[in-house]
């Protein structure tokens, strides 16, 4: 604790190291982030390359990190916190993953070429859509509005040489005054990627389609009905930090909603929708050598759900109110093939086919107390009934607790209040939160399900407390001229902390497993983040910028918790003159230090990349070309962070060139 | 809980008894539907049917069912006193087998129960046959035939010599349709007192530790191990199963002194014990 204040301290009293950065706003860090994703905007975005993964726009986030199982579906982390505590939103559609092992986590199911932007909030400003401890994603989907009539057309190709990328993707867009239609679709294929020094990493091949369709229409001055309709299908994924790899990851996300503009003068926006999305994943170690038994492990993942959102302004007053309601579905199975053909299958459910039913209200109130201050309060209530559907899952559960009821409810509250106060150059920011988070379904009902990270199996726990978080955040910005600094700071102290703890009378499923963990709860954990960013102007159009992270996690016996990161920082220089934008960087980690052995960590070692890039824009009159190519890893560094799973090795050298031609 | 335990089954039984009693009784004909015959033996003046759940006998516990038919009058006998008698004719010596008493079942008109453990199979040259002795009002009859005890692939009854020297056989009863779950294990334990004599043994415990060899010996929790239920003469515990598939149930016996039989403890070197029982599912 002294620890984590002394950071704090230091961190604050920190000023006047000279950096820089390039978008329009005054504020360098934020606690709100918007990544920018859409093609309409494809120039002067601060993007290593516009058909990027979704993992690798949310890796530049200064917010979040990737954990890395391989070269696809990563799970993004914010304020080092990862999926069971944050809340993922598709624009406000809940949407679970389908894999035990959490090889699907939401952003696996979307590409670039659907969304817009990504919201990215931390703590309790992200409890909009759900409850949540270490913040909210909100995925938003690409769409046109009501506008004069266009269209356009557009065809992206990629081409990379680590792993053999080849990435193309197509849109059309149409849009009038009464009616628009967006479509797109995009193809990625990848083989082996090689780490530095031509290391070869086996099994992080993958291949991925998704096609996506939006259409609204006007049904009057006001209103208009607007439907989104998303397939995705991931095939042959391989995951090199782990076990096995999967052979299909299939999503269909369907949503129709109607939207009523300007109703009032009081309310501004009113938008309701209903949706279901559907997931498959199945899980697949046939293409493994040597496995000690080989065995299926299928999951799906069924939700449909409900919101409605109204947008009021009243004198200072701006108001959002948003009531949400979902069920979903989640059933996972493992099918294991004894190496004696005579003998049966084994098979067992690690997900007891588990109903969630969760309903909820949420309310904000941003104040525009004075022309330089503000105050946002917020607050979600909402009501969580959990239902293990299935008699064998209950068996199976009963098992470890006797007498389990299949029926649980939960009772979750978020509170939220921040302040917001601009005194000459100086932008400060401050708040404080309450959230309250429900087990995840492996959290409560998981079996036997395999954490090839610390080689344990974890066992659910039905019983577990709510787990709770108190926050502070702040950040202060400050700008003169040219010149820009900012830093903030997070700091989460959580009650009931959820995590597995080993019980040693207990025997491992999986062959070679160390033990077995239960889900438990710590009396607390504490999270600390912290980053600092700098940015200045050189000249008109040569800007350097940089940031410096620093995180600490500890549990209730100050040991240190898993997936906390390092020291980290960035450095980049970027120039841009009229069409033409260049950008060397450098980003890095020192020696993690903070590694939590017993939860099967150990030492990642410190490490600097480099990487360099440049683009253009040719236009052929209404028509644009814009072609962006890079060299990442340009030494060829061999390195991995804490984030990677099992300390699998990133991306070597890798030569990228992007193309993207806009026809209208 | 303990004594809820023993109280449960009585209390059931009580039950059952008071409530057929209010819905009258069953047609007679009925008391078999749900079973099914195995073979009848015949004298001249009944037939003597034989019912099981599978309509076979098998290696182990076998729950049997007895009707008699009135060859004359062709109704049931309801009234009869039945003794039986299993032999097993090997080469060179006979022997019987575990088994309990014939009695009416309770609260049925025309049927008779009991098990029979049979602790070998037939095979080429040797094999099973049954005796079965009964009196009506005074009158005694016999009937007697070959019956047929085919191997079972998986270990459900074992014969063993204890640390005591006392030759033991030991089956098992319940779980016969086991599932994913915490299943109620009952076994029958017996000593061999000669070739003929084979009583129920009493107050032991049998120390159980299911395991899973193809999954690396994986183990379950919460297991009870076996201790001796008097209402019943068997031993009753609690087995846990946490998957589909073979399970070898690892048991270890102790005398009510508490001293190990047979048996050893399963541990990373030793991967089963000697004194095993199996069931796949």
């Amino acid at each position: 604790m002294n620890r984590i204040l002394f950071i704090f301290i230091i961190f604050l009293s920190l000023d006047g190291i000279a950096q820089e950065q390039l978008t329009d706003s005054t504020k360098i860090v934020d606690l709100d982030e918007v990544i920018v994703i859409s093609r309409e905007e494809l120039n002067n975005q601060r993007q290593v390359k516009p058909l990027s993964s979704i993992d690798e726009y949310l890796e530049k986030s200064s917010k979040i990190t990737m954990i890395k199982r391989g070269n696809y579906a990563w799970e993004p982390a914010i304020n080092n916190m990862v999926s069971e505590r944050l809340s993922v939103t598709i624009d406000g559609m809940q949407i679970f993953g389908a894999c035990t092992d959490k090889m699907d986590p939401i952003t696996s199911y979307v590409d670039v070429s659907n969304l817009s932007e990504v919201h990215v909030k931390s703590g309790q400003q992200g409890s909009e859509n759900g409850s949540t401890i270490g913040g909210g994603i909100d995925l938003k989907i690409q769409k046109n509005d009501f506008d004069r009539e266009s269209w356009n057309f557009g065809i992206d190709g990629g081409y990379e040489t680590n792993g053999n990328s080849k990435i193309v993707s197509s849109e059309f867009n149409f849009s009038n005054n009464k009616f628009f239609f967006n479509a797109d679709g995009i193809y990625r294929k990848s083989d082996n990627y090689y780490a530095g020094g031509g290391i070869e990493v086996m099994n992080s091949q993958f291949n991925k389609f998704n096609i996506s369709t939006v259409a609204g229409f006007k049904t009057g001055e006001k209103g208009s009905v607007i439907g989104s309709f998303i397939y995705d299908k991931a095939t042959d994924v391989g995951y090199p930090a782990l076990p096995m790899d999967v052979s299909l990851a299939e999503a269909l996300i369907t949503s129709i909603s109607y939207q009523l503009k300007d109703i009032s003068s009081f309310i501004n926006d009113w938008d309701t929708k209903i949706y279901y999305n559907t997931i498959t994943h199945i899980m697949d170690d046939t293409k493994r050598p040597n496995v000690p038994i080989h065995m299926d492990m299928p999951g799906w993942s069924d939700t449909f759900g409900f919101y409605s959102k109204i947008q009021a302004k009243k004198s200072n007053h701006n108001f959002l109110f948003n009531a949400n309601a979902y069920y979903n579905k989640s059933l996972a199975e493992m099918t294991m093939y004894p190496n004696d053909p005579d003998e049966n299958i084994m098979f067992m459910l690690t997900w007891p086919d588990v109903r969630t039913t969760y309903a909820g209200i949420y309310g904000e109130d941003i104040i525009n107390l004075k022309k330089n201050q503000s105050l946002k309060v917020s607050a979600r209530l909402g009501f969580q009934m959990e239902h293990i559907a299935s008699e064998f899952g209950l068996n199976s559960l009963q098992i470890f607790y006797p007498g389990l009821d299949d029926y649980n409810n939960r009772f979750l509250i978020s509170l939220a209040a921040q302040y917001d106060i601009s005194v000459s150059n100086f932008d400060i920011l401050l708040s404080t939160g309450y959230g309250e988070r429900a087990p995840s379904v492996s959290e409560s009902y998981g079996f036997y399900l395999y954490n090839s990270f610390d080689n344990f199996d974890y066992i659910g726990n039905p019983y577990l407390q709510n787990e709770k978080s108190i926050e502070l955040n702040t950040s202060v910005n400050y700008t003169v001229k040219k010149f820009k600094i900012g830093i903030e700071a997070s700091f989460f102290h959580i009650f009931d902390y959820i995590i597995g703890e080993i019980d040693p009378q207990l025997t491992p499923m999986t062959i070679g497993a160390n033990g077995v963990k239960i889900y438990t709860s710590l009396d607390y954990a504490n999270i600390f983040t912290t980053n600092l960013s700098a940015s200045y102007d050189f000249l008109t159009n040569l800007n350097l910028f940089g940031a410096v992270g620093y995180n600490l996690g500890q549990d209730n016996n100050g040991e240190n918790l898993p997936l906390i990161g390092p020291l980290n920082y960035r450095l980049a220089l970027h120039y841009k003159k009229n069409f033409f934008d260049a950008e060397i960087n450098m980003n890095g980690a020192a020696e993690q230090t903070n590694y939590s052995i017993e939860y099967g960590e150990n030492m990642t070692e410190a490490y600097t990349v480099f990487n360099i890039n440049a683009s253009y824009n040719f236009y052929f009159g209404n028509n644009k070309l814009f072609v962006k190519a890079g060299v990442e890893n340009i030494f060829d560094t061999y390195y991995s962070t804490y984030a990677d799973w099992n300390n699998i090795p990133r991306l070597g050298r890798n030569i990228f060139i992007n193309l993207s031609y806009v026809l209208k | 809980m303990k004594f809820i335990k023993y109280i449960m089954p009585i209390l059931l039984i009580l039950l059952s008894i008071s409530c057929s009693d209010e819905n009258g009784i069953e047609d007679p004909v009925n008391e078999v539907q749900d079973l099914l015959k195995v073979q009848e033996f015949t004298n001249s003046t009944h037939i003597v049917e034989l019912f099981t759940e599978s309509g076979m006998l098998s290696l182990g516990y076998n729950n049997i069912t007895l009707r008699i038919t009135d060859i004359t009058s062709g109704d049931f006998v309801e009234n009869a006193l039945i003794t039986w008698k299993p032999i097993m004719h090997m080469t060179m010596m006979t022997h019987s087998c575990p088994k309990s008493d014939v009695s009416k079942v309770i609260n049925k008109q025309t049927i008779y129960g009991g098990y029979i453990v049979f602790q070998m199979p037939e095979n080429n040259d040797e094999g099973w046959d049954l005796t079965i002795d009964y009196t009506i009002e005074g009158n005694e009859y016999e009937v007697e035939g070959d019956i047929s005890v085919p191997n079972s692939d998986k270990q459900i009854v074992t014969v063993f010599t204890g640390a005591d020297e006392i030759k033991y056989i030991l089956a098992l009863i319940e779980p016969q349709n086991p599932e994913v779950k915490v299943n109620d294990m009952t076994v029958g334990l017996y000593k061999m007192e000669n070739m003929m004599s084979f009583p129920v043994v009493e107050n032991y415990t049998i120390k159980l530790d299911p395991r899973m060899p193809s999954m690396g010996n994986h183990s379950s929790p919460n297991n009870e191990d076996l201790t001796f239920n008097a209402l019943t003469d068997m031993y009753d515990g609690k087995l846990s199963l946490t998957m589909t598939g073979y399970w070898k149930l690892n048991l270890m016996l102790y005398n009510s002194g508490a001293e190990l039989l047979k048996g050893e403890e399963v541990t990373e070197t030793n991967e089963s014990s000697s004194l095993f029982l199996e069931l796949e599912f």
